[in-house]
Formats: structure tokens, C-alpha cells, sequence
């Protein structure tokens, strides 16, 4: 496995995030990421994806989600549908066996990388149910006696939130990187990836506003990389003077979410 | 020199495993660290560091160990041997540790040892309990660490890492952001029993009685609902608050945000007092009068179907206890505070008393009434583990 990752035309990494995802590359291990909302921590997946052209599987978690989910569901009403008009295939019992995200994963005959996102939103069990088979790349379906194993161990990236702590023998088993929030030179970088040709007084006037914004004391969400990327181009679409950016922070509502934030922040302009 | 660096860590309060660790060994055999300092610094953050609470631990680790490899110019010779070669130092260490076979002999050592260390680095550091609390854990971390790498549950070990922060001061631990409620909530897991629910209106699938009605009906699917089952437990949490529990203030914060965030239970309900449940017990921690609820309401109010769980450290003047107390509203000697906790033993059969401390070995004048209730109620600690006896304890009758 020499594939490294080196980062995408379309995605900024530093060079410590690419390290992060090199080590779990090579040691076969799940990279766990954290950081701020808005920090790309699921385009890293795409990224990563992309860089390698290997395709990608995405696991949504949802509060709702059971490990099993991932693993296969036994579709039982079909069958029972199926039974009653005789349609052929009732017999077979793997007919009715569908594979969830991390089965599909391991089935692909070529390596791919599986997004496993926002882990914490689950159950608090879950992370522990999916030990097994993320140490071992495979499970058991008692209803057909198969063992689904992977064929080509796939690149596992997993992020979290932090809502809920994660438990120690889930941590001990992945490899770990938080994002740090880009500083502004880095940013300069990833809008020059979003834009491409975007007039450079504009940037710097709006970056200077956005971490002027950023630095407000009393905020109660800070504006994320995504934001900045919206605000980019509404301010591009509505022809804002940049030197008006930094004086009045026009279009305010795309980058702060809520109206506290926003009243906080024309208490500071005044 | 490269164990040296691992023990560093775990002293440090970076819960390192023999693992992690071994994975680190991998990595570098794959050259995952590029023969530089700095990507070796990368790679032990990645494999060894699991939040980024402990980022800045580890870096000031990682800056005392290698403080006099100068940053900008070579890497002495040494260490670039030794970072290209970790595996015989390492390899050597795991031999011999595996040779020892580890007996609890060799254990005691171990933490003899690392007690020794602690103090020196408290001297060093004289960061008072920040590095306490961490302390605490490491060392008993190191208690639990085998060379086969299987540790002992998490569990006790965070018990132990309680014990010994009872010692020191439960505040600067929840800065220091190491314990967790997760450990709480999973305890409070075990509360559950499972009733159908008459009321609810949403529906479940009746698997079973489809399949009958089904078969009943010739093969043509019929489809059977159900009500929902949900947990029927309903809990009473009465909390000694004040005094000598002031030192607990934070645990007991942490098992009522625990008891909180699990939202299983059909009722919770959080009552306070302080030292015993005289007449009257309060709803605020603060026990301040305008929130007093009488004991004789609770009584009447919660039917004996609710599990209690009393918190406290049991931990009082003896006359506080046993004494009958003059009762200013009603101008005449109440019940003593003895008769009080008999009374909710009598009527709540299903009753467990955590302590935030250990029984004492022996008794003595400050520890009697602890001695006396526990031997009286079901005590367990108010830890991780005990909390776990205490809930198994409570979903049977007395």
C-alpha cells in the first residue's frame, strides 16, 4: 500500500492532516477527526477519495442508527410480501439479505474509503458494536452461516463532533487528528481553491472581516470556513465595494446564524 | 530512552496504552515518521493522543523529553540512530517485560515506583492538584497495564482514579476534563425495565402477532400493532448537600447531570438535605427554606414503586444523628434524624445509599455514623463500579 495522500486540487490540507491520514493508511487503522463545524471534516473523506481514485462509501449516523444497520438488514416483510404471490427466489434467503454501508464496503472488490459521519450522534453502544468489525474487517449473518470479510481492507475515516465522548476501546483502536481552525493564510489558500480568480483586495479585505468577526468576544457560534465561502460569494454576487466589507460587514446573516450573534455583532461596528 | 519517553507520557496524565504504543513501533518500522523529529512528533500524536484536550499535555511532554534536541540545526546522531532503529530498545523492553510475566509483586514495584516519581514531579512542577488529579490516574493506569496488553476494565480503573482524587479535590478533575459522565450514564443504563405502554400513541410492529394473524388468515399478510414498551422506572435522588460534602460538590453534579442526561426514566426526581432528611428536605442544593418540601409529603407522595438513591457521605456529629430535634414550627421534639432515614428505608423497599467515601476500616468517633448507616442501608461507593452494584441492587427487592 504506497498510496499517499497528498491533498486535492479541491481540498486544503496541512501537512499534519496529510500525516494523519498517510499513518492510518499505512497502519490500516480508522482516522478519527475532529474539529470545528465547518472545518471539512467530511470533504476530507471526498478528498481523500479523490486523491487515491478510489470510490467512496458514506455512512450517515443518525441518532436512530444501530451498528447493525451498517452491517446488513434482513428485509423479512419482503419475503413475506414475496410468499404470497410465489414469486421465485423466496427460498433464498440471502435474496433478501441487504447490505448496509459497511457490508457494501467490504464486499467491493476494489479498496475503497468509507466514511463513517458524526459517529457521536449515535447511540452511546454504538461506537463499542463496531469494534469487532472494524479491528477484524468482517461479520457473521446467521441467517444465511456466512461471514462477510472484506476483500480489500478499506480506508476508514470516521468524524465526530464531540457531542458524546467516544469510549476508551473504540479511541485506542484509531488514529487521531483534530483540525485546527485555518489561520489566515491558510484560508487564503482554501478560498483561492473555492474562487479561483477572485479579486485579491476583496479577499483580504473580507478575510480581515471574517476574523475580526471570528475574534468577538460573546459569540455563540463562530462563523466556519463554510460560512466564509458562502459570504465569499454573496458578496461577489451582490458587488460589494471591498472597501465597504471591513466598515460594515454587508450580508451578516450568512455568516452568523443566530440573533443574539447578530446584535452582538452591530453592538461592536457602532 | 524510548520506554523512558512512554512512562513521561502516562506520568503526564496521557493514558497510553501497551497498544497505542506498539502500533507507534509499527509505524516507524514503516518509516511512517520520515526520519525527522518532527514527524515523529506527528506520528506519536496521532496514535497516542485521542482528544484535543490532551494536545497541549502532550506537547509539553514531548517539549521536556527532547528539550535539548536543538529544533533548527542536524538531529544529533544519536537520536537519529535511535528514531531509525526504535525497535531494538523497544523490542528489548516488551521482552523482558513479557519474560516477567508481570506478577502482582512486580506490579506493587511498578507503582512504588511511579508514587516515587509523582513526587519528585510535584516538586518540580509544584502545579498543586492539576497535576494531582492527573496523577491519580496515571498511576493507577500503570496498575492496570499488562504486557499483554489486556487492561484491567476501564471501570475500576476509574474508581481508583476517583479514590485517589477523593483524596486531593474533585474540582480541578472536571477542568482537567478527564473524568466523564459516559461511565455514569452506562451505570444508569441498567435502571431499565421494560413495560407496555397503554397511554403511548404511536405504534410498533407486532412481529409475533402478525405472523399468526397471518397464517390465521391464509397466507394473506395482515398486519398487527402494538404499544410501544418503555422504561417504567421512576427514581427518587436525595442528596446530602453542604458541609463536609462540599468537598463532593463536583461528583455529585456529575452523577445528577448523568441521571439527567439519561432520559430513560419515567420519573426523576432530585431532592436535597443536609447530613440527614430531617422534617424537611429541599429542591435546591442551596437549602434554602423558601424551597423546603416536608419529608412526610415525599412519603405520602412517592408510592413505593420508586427506587431511592440517598448520596451522602454519611459523615456527621453523632448527635446529629441519633438526637430527637426540637421542631421550632411545631413547638415540640420531632423524630431524630436516625428515625427519619428508618422511616424512608421502611416505606421505599427498593433503597441504595452511594458514598462518596469509603467505609472506614476501623471506627472511630468521626466515622461511626458511617460505620452505623452502613451497616444499616445498601452502601456502595459513588463511583463508576459502584454505581453498577448499586443499580443491579436496586432492580431487585431488597
Amino acid at each position: 500500500m504506497n498510496a499517499t495522500f497528498t491533498g486535492t486540487s479541491q481540498y486544503v490540507a496541512s501537512d499534519e492532516l496529510m500525516g494523519a491520514v498517510n499513518i492510518a493508511i499505512t497502519l490500516q487503522k480508522p482516522l478519527l477527526i475532529k474539529g470545528e463545524p465547518g472545518t471539512g471534516k467530511t470533504m476530507l473523506a471526498q478528498a481523500v477519495a479523490d486523491a487515491l481514485s478510489k470510490q467512496l462509501i458514506i455512512w450517515n449516523v443518525k441518532s436512530t442508527t444501530k451498528a447493525q444497520d451498517g452491517l446488513y438488514v434482513y428485509d423479512v416483510v419482503q419475503r413475506l410480501y414475496d410468499s404470497q404471490f410465489g414469486t421465485h427466489g423466496v427460498d433464498d434467503i440471502a435474496h433478501y439479505i441487504k447490505l448496509g454501508k459497511l457490508g457494501e464496503a467490504f464486499q467491493s472488490e476494489n479498496q475503497v474509503v468509507l466514511l463513517i459521519d458524526e459517529i457521536d450522534k449515535a447511540d452511546l453502544e454504538f461506537p463499542n458494536d463496531l469494534l469487532w468489525e472494524l479491528d477484524q474487517m468482517e461479520f457473521y449473518i446467521p441467517e444465511t452461516k456466512e461471514t462477510v470479510r472484506a476483500k480489500q481492507r478499506p480506508i476508514v475515516i470516521i468524524t465526530s463532533n464531540a457531542e458524546k465522548e467516544l469510549p476508551d476501546a473504540f479511541l485506542r483502536r484509531c488514529v487521531f487528528h483534530y483540525i485546527e481552525f485555518p489561520d489566515q493564510a491558510q484560508m487564503a489558500e482554501i478560498v483561492r481553491v473555492h474562487f479561483g480568480d477572485l479579486d485579491g483586495k476583496l479577499v483580504s479585505q473580507a478575510l480581515a472581516a471574517f476574523y475580526w468577526v471570528r475574534q468577538l468576544r460573546d459569540l455563540e457560534k463562530k462563523p466556519s470556513t463554510s460560512e466564509l465561502v458562502d459570504w465569499l460569494r454573496a458578496l461577489v454576487a451582490g458587488g460589494v465595494e471591498p472597501e465597504r466589507i471591513q466598515k460594515e460587514i454587508p450580508f451578516a446573516g450568512v455568516l452568523l446564524k443566530k440573533d443574539k450573534d447578530l446584535r452582538t455583532l452591530q453592538k461592536n461596528l457602532r | 530512552m524510548f520506554v523512558s519517553f512512554f512512562y513521561l507520557l502516562r506520568q503526564r496524565g496521557l493514558d497510553v496504552s501497551l497498544n497505542e504504543w506498539l502500533s507507534l513501533l509499527e509505524g516507524m518500522e514503516k518509516g511512517l515518521h520520515r526520519s525527522s523529529l518532527t514527524g515523529f512528533y506527528h506520528l506519536c500524536r496521532a496514535l497516542l493522543v485521542k482528544s484535543e484536550a490532551d494536545y497541549d499535555r502532550f506537547d509539553q511532554a514531548f517539549l521536556e523529553f527532547f528539550k535539548d534536541v536543538p529544533y533548527q540545526g542536524e538531529l544529533p546522531p544519536e537520536l537519529l540512530d535511535w528514531l531509525n532503529h526504535p525497535s531494538e530498545d523497544l523490542g528489548r523492553t516488551l521482552e523482558e517485560l513479557k519474560a516477567l510475566g508481570f506478577p502482582d509483586e512486580k506490579l506493587e514495584e511498578l507503582l512504588k515506583m511511579l508514587e516515587e516519581r509523582l513526587k519528585e514531579q510535584k516538586e518540580e512542577h509544584n502545579g498543586g492538584n492539576y497535576w494531582v488529579g492527573t496523577q491519580g490516574r496515571s498511576v493507577f493506569g500503570n496498575g492496570g497495564w499488562h504486557p499483554n496488553s489486556i487492561r484491567v476494565g476501564g471501570t475500576s480503573q476509574r474508581r481508583a482514579a476517583m479514590l485517589v482524587a477523593g483524596e486531593r479535590k474533585f474540582r480541578d478533575f472536571r477542568k482537567d476534563n478527564t473524568l466523564d459522565t459516559r461511565q455514569f450514564q452506562m451505570a444508569f443504563r441498567l435502571l431499565r425495565q421494560l413495560s407496555i405502554q397503554v397511554e403511548s400513541n404511536e405504534k410498533v410492529l407486532d412481529v409475533d402477532g402478525t405472523i399468526r394473524d397471518t397464517c390465521d388468515n391464509a397466507g394473506t399478510l395482515k398486519i398487527r400493532y402494538q404499544n410501544p414498551r418503555k422504561n417504567a422506572v421512576k427514581v427518587l435522588l436525595l442528596i446530602d448537600s453542604g458541609g463536609s460534602m462540599e468537598y463532593y460538590a463536583d461528583l455529585c453534579s456529575m452523577l445528577f447531570q448523568a441521571a439527567t442526561k439519561s432520559n430513560h426514566f419515567k420519573e426523576l426526581h432530585t431532592f436535597y438535605f443536609h447530613n440527614c432528611p430531617y422534617s424537611e428536605v429541599y429542591r435546591h442544593p442551596g437549602l434554602r427554606w423558601d424551597s423546603s418540601v416536608p419529608t412526610e409529603w415525599i412519603l405520602q407522595n412517592f408510592d413505593s414503586s420508586y427506587k431511592v438513591i440517598i448520596v451522602g457521605d454519611a459523615a456527621m456529629n453523632p448527635y446529629e444523628l441519633r438526637e430527637t430535634r426540637y421542631d421550632w414550627s411545631r413547638g415540640e421534639y420531632g423524630p431524630s434524624g436516625l428515625e427519619w432515614l428508618t422511616r424512608i428505608q421502611k416505606h421505599f423497599p427498593y433503597l441504595i445509599w452511594l458514598n462518596p467515601e469509603t467505609m472506614p476500616k476501623r471506627q472511630d468517633y468521626w466515622s461511626q455514623t458511617h460505620w452505623q448507616l452502613g451497616h444499616l442501608f445498601h452502601m456502595y461507593d459513588l463511583s463508576a463500579e459502584g454505581l453498577e452494584l448499586g443499580m443491579k441492587r436496586l432492580m431487585v427487592r431488597r
